[in-house]
């Protein structure tokens, strides 16, 4: 096998990875922003956000490398996906930079507090369908152009992907919920475990829903679920979805306090791996394969030299990071 | 007229003109940060470690600011500028992914050490953290002039079917203009900051407030200003001989010339009109352009009218913006010349000259920008210069969905720079006031410490 073959492979894994660990890590939180209004008191909000105020930018960066990965490693993809979804790209990036602000603006704020709290919020939710949104119209396809020519402004727009938005919002609240859990005390614990079921009740249908409306999607995405004997080889996925939610309900019931996140990020991980053994050889569905979009082996491989070295780095210091801020944060007292 | 590509352009200069300020100011303030913290490392006095938290907190609105618009960047290419994505990509993608994976993770990661850790980890591994970040700064300045270089002078690649592929990656990083273009970027960032350090100091010492502190911030402000802006001319003089190779027609629009010759003057101002292709009410100095441009008394210069008219940048902006930046170049040194004379004699805080500095805050910013709209602007009507049109780079977007953005990003980032900009003045008002101490016992309560780098401000 050649490098233009086994490159764009190994580059559809990195940018799956960064995707992933964007979608973990961001997702919680965005999701503990998208749970702010269950707060009692700006108090509260404030315990809630001081669990991520050390990490939220490093967290947010895989986004950007998920960006500028597959920009030089699939540069037709990066461009057909970017361009098609011009509005819901727009809102996501609207809501982040709300988002992002106000962790900054909102502990300086004094009389606008609220609406800094207000702004963290609306960008959460925001910014969490927004991707839910680019999700389900990517898995919905993106059908390959031309040069010059466009999709429409609104072509992006189905039921399924307000679906999909939707459900990543539940999904984001619900990985912020169980980080809570991990990192709070007193009544802002006692908040999120109140939240954790209810929210993974709705994310669990909506996972239902989803793979029970892939077989409509002009993509096709099931085939490879149900086609020869696929299906056995690819069941432990869902069986261990449904293992990861029961686990998940048992633990809030037994009080857990770190199991939760653990088996909610498992849930989240098998989604991913779900829509990604679905939409391979792809990478954008319906017919832009991994092949047809790669940069050649000359760009592929140059990054892929430093990637190698350089993204363990990233995920050593990074685990470092996280390793400084450990333990909980006591409701009294916050980094600022 | 309000064609896709006139708005995509306009989204796009308005977006990247915003987005620039925030890591200029970062570049610039990460290293005084690191400057600051060393120092204290070494005195361990209060004025040192007041001053850097003091900073630190003007650096982690700068850096948030820097860090909600640039993700908007890494998305622009993709949305407005696929064109270009498609035909470029397989060069830029891979500069910017080095900038992610080398820089960005490094940044926001000790970024959170930094501003939350400083009861967490030792003032070693602190000042490390510091140090990183810094320095991820900087590795972001590299790979993002590499890449905006790359654009300006392409070299290190071949063109398949209408695509750029990379043939020789270290001619593509260390392209012609990149090695001159870069310390001048940096520098641009240094100055820019070192004007704010000396403003803002100056600014209390007219209200007599942090005498000791301020007095200390305006002299090393000062003495950096007085090495580094004559060094900034320099490689600025080395700019115009590199464009003057590789883009002739920018040169020939900054310094609106219409014929080619030798004995060239140096229009001091005009006002260029490309319909007629000459210059109204122009004030020239004879032969100066030819010492400036070529270094020689009788260096010939190209004109404009050597270009096909499909081929000329527009003048006017380049023009004027290259003038506007040259001339706060020179205010600053003779800022800085005066204030060397003036410690000298031991009369730096004469109010007239410390307002002189306060009203000069903002000038490294303009230049900075200004600079930019030389260099991208004098860059048309090519995005990769002399190969790809800008025309050809665009998304043929619904006009409806990018007026939607631009008037979108207008008016969010007129209301986030409006908040920033509110909430750094307060903390301008605030100053430095006394730093966290360390408490003994901090590291053994489950309570986080109660650093100080982002308490509320009173007021």
């Amino acid at each position: 096998m050649d490098m233009a073959t086994v490159l764009p492979v190994v580059w559809y894994f990195i940018i799956g990875f960064g995707v992933m660990m964007y979608v973990l890590l961001d997702g919680f939180v965005l999701g503990l922003g998208i749970l702010t209004p269950f707060a009692d008191d700006e108090h509260q909000r404030d315990h809630m956000m001081n669990t991520a105020a050390p990490i939220w930018d490093g967290n947010e960066t895989w986004l950007v490398l998920g960006g500028a990965g597959l920009l030089a490693a699939f540069p037709r993809a990066y461009a057909l996906v970017l361009s098609s979804l011009y509005l819901p790209i727009l809102l996501m990036l609207i809501a982040l930079i709300f988002r992002g602000v106000a962790f900054e603006f909102r502990f300086k704020a004094h009389t606008s507090r609220w609406l800094w709290g207000l702004a963290f919020h609306v960008g959460s939710v925001l910014a969490a369908f927004a991707q839910g949104v680019i999700l389900g119209a990517l898995v919905d396809g993106i059908a390959p152009l031309p040069p010059g020519q466009v999709h429409g402004a609104f072509d992006w727009f189905s039921p399924f992907a307000v679906m999909t938005g939707v459900a990543v919002v539940c999904g984001y609240a619900l990985l912020g919920a169980t980080w809570l859990i991990l990192k709070t005390e007193g009544r802002v614990l006692q908040i999120a475990f109140d939240l954790t079921r209810p929210l993974m009740v709705a994310v669990i249908v909506f996972m239902l829903i989803v793979s029970a409306s892939l077989p409509t999607l002009h993509s096709a995405l099931m085939h490879r679920w149900f086609t020869g004997g696929n299906f056995l080889y690819l069941s432990p996925v869902p069986l261990l979805t449904a293992v990861c939610a029961v686990m998940l309900w048992r633990s809030v019931i037994h009080r857990r306090e770190a199991q939760p996140f653990v088996y909610a990020l498992g849930l989240f991980l098998l989604g991913f791996i779900g829509l990604v053994v679905g939409i391979w050889p792809n990478i954008v569905p319906p017919a832009l394969s991994i092949w047809a979009a790669a940069s050649p082996p000359s760009s592929q491989g140059f990054v892929l030299v430093g990637a190698a070295f350089l993204i363990p780095a990233v995920l050593a210091y990074t685990v470092y990071s996280y390793r400084v801020f450990r333990g909980k944060l006591a409701g009294d007292a916050g980094y600022h | 007229m309000l064609t896709a590509e006139f708005l995509s352009r306009l989204q796009f200069a308005f977006v990247v003109s915003f987005h620039i300020l925030f890591p200029a100011f970062s570049i610039g303030l990460a290293s005084w940060l690191a400057f600051l913290e060393g120092v204290w490392l070494v005195k361990r006095t209060d004025l040192w470690r007041d001053l850097y938290f003091f900073w630190l907190k003007i650096f982690a609105v700068a850096f948030g600011m820097g860090v909600v618009s640039g993700i908007v960047m890494s998305f622009q290419f993709g949305t407005n500028w696929s064109g270009f994505s498609v035909v470029a990509g397989n060069v830029i993608g891979p500069l910017l992914n080095y900038e992610v994976l080398t820089a960005f993770f490094l940044e926001a990661t000790f970024l959170g050490v930094m501003l939350f850790g400083w009861r967490k980890v030792s003032d070693r591994t602190h000042f490390f953290a510091t140090c990183m970040v810094a320095i991820g700064t900087l590795i972001s300045a590299f790979w993002i002039m590499s890449a905006n270089s790359w654009m300006q002078t392409p070299t290190g690649y071949v063109i398949k079917d209408g695509v750029f592929y990379p043939d020789d990656w270290m001619k593509v990083i260390l392209n012609p203009s990149f090695l001159v273009r870069l310390p001048h970027m940096v520098m641009g960032a240094f100055i820019s900051t070192a004007m704010v350090i000396g403003g803002v100091s100056a600014w209390y010492l007219l209200k007599g407030r942090f005498a000791d502190k301020s007095r200390a911030t305006l002299k090393l402000a000062l003495a950096f200003l007085a090495i580094v802006i004559p060094l900034q001319i320099v490689i600025g003089d080395m700019s115009g001989l590199e464009v003057r190779e590789h883009q002739p027609a920018k040169l020939a629009a900054i310094e609106a010339r219409w014929e080619t010759r030798s004995d060239v003057p140096l229009t001091l101002f005009a006002w260029p009109d490309e319909q007629a292709e000459t210059n109204h009410y122009a004030v020239d100095v004879p032969q100066l352009g030819s010492i400036i441009l070529t270094h020689s008394l009788h260096g010939e210069v190209k004109g404009l009218k050597d270009f096909p008219a499909d081929q000329r940048p527009p003048v006017k902006i380049p023009f004027f913006s290259f003038r506007i930046m040259v001339g706060l170049g020179f205010a600053m040194l003779g800022l800085a010349l005066i204030g060397l004379w003036r410690w000298r004699r031991g009369t730096l805080e004469k109010p007239w000259y410390l307002r002189a500095w306060v009203a000069m805050i903002p000038s490294g910013f303009i230049a900075v920008l200004t600079g930019w709209w030389v260099a991208e602007v004098g860059r048309q009507p090519w995005v990769v210069y002399g190969v790809t049109r800008t025309s050809e780079a665009v998304t043929p977007l619904p006009v409806g969905s990018v007026l939607a953005s631009l008037i979108t990003f207008v008016v969010v980032y007129l209301g986030i720079f409006g908040a920033g900009l509110y909430y750094l003045v307060k903390l301008f008002r605030t100053g430095p006031v006394a730093g966290p101490i360390k408490q003994a016992a901090a590291h053994q309560t489950p309570a986080r410490p109660l650093s100080v780098p982002q308490e509320t401000i009173e007021g």
